[in-house]
């Protein structure tokens, strides 16, 4: 738990200092320097043309991360109202909303994306929409099931026949309680996220190919992989797995410390 | 319970027919949407110096200068008669673009599905016998691992050692470039790698999902039955524990087909895999509608069969269930 949280607080820290003290050209190619493996000046190495990898996989984690975190609360608030309006309205509303949450759901996320980032030019606009277009369902259905248990507590009767209208009672009673499971949710969103941006990325399909990103680093390092050139793939690569890794154990542990009876079935 | 598993399978099916109408009508619509214009794009750069009658003729010919209405049913009309239309990208017909590729593509995720379920139950099963042992660390962490690392570069560094490094297995394509007919061994060879990665890919979730059921049957009575009347540990765990744990793993696999869409997509754009996976990043790279469109109603009707198929598991194994309300 401790070492997830030094590794996130380590590079969200390089993701924030690192572009304030150097700042790299995107564009900038040195042929002498190219396909180095990594050394004392280069600790990741360098691609194909030259490139420094280590600072462009930092640049590329921010330009992820960023996407992830804007794509997560798109989601999250198509997601939230879906999911609201499934649970308070009801009846036919409801089936509606679950059965257009099924209908997206029936299609391979993946191709979804491909499909909207391919009619749209590639772009990060395009990458945020096709993600966040995608990954609502998730979040419609645990707001749901959420505002239906909440909905039968003794407090919504008490609130009702105090006069409040449906809205107070959305405002008042229910988003304090379901902000949590909201938030909650949103972290676990950022790394499928980030996941989405760099498969399209790297399927060429997603951010322009001379921005540092780490997708788009994979997809260039793929080249050079063939010819024996390790670093300018798997470094990209470790910056995805990492901070996955140490998001999920962060909830992980949360989870365990707010529900006693989950942490008795997986650590007895 | 075959008229229960009857009337599941009739209700799956009467929702499957207005969904694909609404995955047409989704696709269409983004399509009008897009900025794209399929006769620029046709005609590439002749479109500088093409003479707008005839752009116009083009487009009257395509049926572009119709209201959208009637252009979405046209569509629809030719879909539901099987005309799929005509690759842009590969100026052949889709219905002929996908049925050379599709066998391929069954081939490999069909392989890489039948792996996959093998491994994961063994070594889960393993790592729930040893549990809390180095093994099962190991096990468990590299699943873990595994679920967080994207498959296109657990292909990639996977290419790397094996094609690269140790020059067991080639990186790519479906024969060798050599070749001019289709071997059945050479094509065995070209496959290892597509379909390990594949099944390794998708295998860690079945894999920690078949642990984590094994630990909690093991604690049962039943078990404990068994061992108290001496049975042997390996009839205890496979014949007793792994049986009953295994009723909701079955009916899992069945949903998880959109994640194996997903994971033959990368896996067969990384390896260079001539299946129609592969085919949706092409037509997407270049903008190719038509394929595009039949290849998300192919991927959409796989994902309604695996529904179907751990739907009817379900029912088999549990004739309790209720499914979509119906019993």
């Amino acid at each position: 738990m401790r070492i997830a949280a030094g590794v996130l607080v380590v590079l969200a820290l390089a993701v924030v200092v690192v572009p304030l003290v150097v700042q790299l050209d995107q564009q900038l190619v040195d042929l002498g320097s190219a396909n180095q493996a990594p050394s004392f000046a280069h600790p990741f190495g360098t691609d194909e043309v030259g490139r420094d990898v280590l600072l462009r996989v930092i640049y590329g984690l921010r330009v992820s991360l960023l996407i992830g975190l804007v794509a997560a609360l798109v989601s999250m608030t198509i997601g939230a109202v879906a999911g609201l309006a499934a649970g308070m309205l009801g009846g036919f509303a409801d089936r509606v909303i679950m059965r257009v949450v099924d209908g997206f759901n029936s299609v391979p996320h993946l191709l979804f994306g491909i499909f909207i980032v391919a009619l749209f030019s590639p772009s990060a606009t395009a990458v945020v929409v096709s993600v966040g277009l995608t990954h609502w369902t998730t979040a419609a259905r645990i707001v749901r099931s959420e505002v239906l248990t909440l909905r039968a507590r003794p407090f919504v009767d008490a609130a009702i026949s105090g006069g409040s209208t449906r809205l107070r009672v959305v405002r008042r009673h229910f988003l304090p309680h379901l902000m949590p499971h909201i938030a909650l949710a949103s972290v676990l969103m950022v790394p499928h996220a980030i996941w989405h941006e760099t498969a399209l990325s790297f399927l060429g399909l997603g951010l322009p190919p001379h921005l540092a990103s780490l997708g788009n680093m994979i997809n260039d390092g793929a080249r050079s992989l063939l010819a024996g050139d390790w670093w300018a793939s798997l470094f990209p690569g470790l910056f995805i797995l990492v901070p996955t890794l140490a998001i999920s154990a962060l909830v992980q542990y949360w989870r365990d410390r707010t529900n006693p009876r989950w942490r008795s079935e997986l650590q007895l | 319970m075959t008229r229960a598993l009857a009337r599941m399978a009739l209700w799956r099916l009467a929702f499957t027919v207005p969904l694909l109408f609404a995955v047409t009508l989704g696709m269409f619509a983004l399509a009008k949407a897009s900025p794209f214009d399929p006769v620029k794009q046709y005609l590439g750069v002749r479109a500088l110096t093409t003479s707008p009658e005839i752009t116009a003729q083009i487009r009257e010919n395509w049926g572009l200068d119709k209201p959208v209405a009637e252009q979405y049913f046209t569509w629809l009309g030719n879909l539901v008669q099987g005309d799929l239309g005509e690759s842009r990208s590969m100026h052949r017909p889709v219905i002929e673009v996908i049925g050379e590729r599709f066998g391929w593509t069954l081939l490999a995720t069909g392989c890489a599905l039948v792996l996959m379920l093998v491994v994961s139950l063994a070594v889960g099963a393993l790592a729930a016998w040893r549990r809390d042992s180095w093994l099962d660390r190991t096990i468990t962490g590299t699943a873990y691992a595994n679920e967080a690392a994207p498959v296109f570069w657990t292909a990639l560094i996977v290419m790397w050692i094996f094609a690269v490094k140790l020059q067991w297995l080639p990186p790519g394509g479906l024969t060798d470039p050599a070749a001019t007919t289709l071997e059945f061994g050479d094509v065995l060879h070209h496959m290892v790698l597509p379909v390990a990665v594949l099944a390794f890919s998708q295998s860690s979730w079945l894999l920690l999902f078949v642990r984590e059921s094994l630990i909690t049957t093991l604690r049962e009575d039943f078990v404990l039955g068994a061992r108290a009347r001496g049975l042997r540990e390996r009839t205890v765990v496979v014949r007793h524990a792994l049986r009953s744990a295994l009723l909701p793993f079955i009916t899992l696999v069945g949903a998880r087909i959109p994640e194996l869409v997903t994971g033959a997509i990368l896996v067969e754009t990384v390896f260079s895999w001539p299946g129609v996976a592969s085919a949706s990043v092409e037509a997407a790279l270049a903008a190719d509608f038509p394929l595009l469109a039949a290849l998300t109603l192919l991927a959409t009707l796989a994902v309604v069969i695996g529904n179907l198929i751990a739907d009817s598991a379900y029912v088999i194994a549990d004739p309790r269930v209720r499914v979509l309300g119906v019993s």
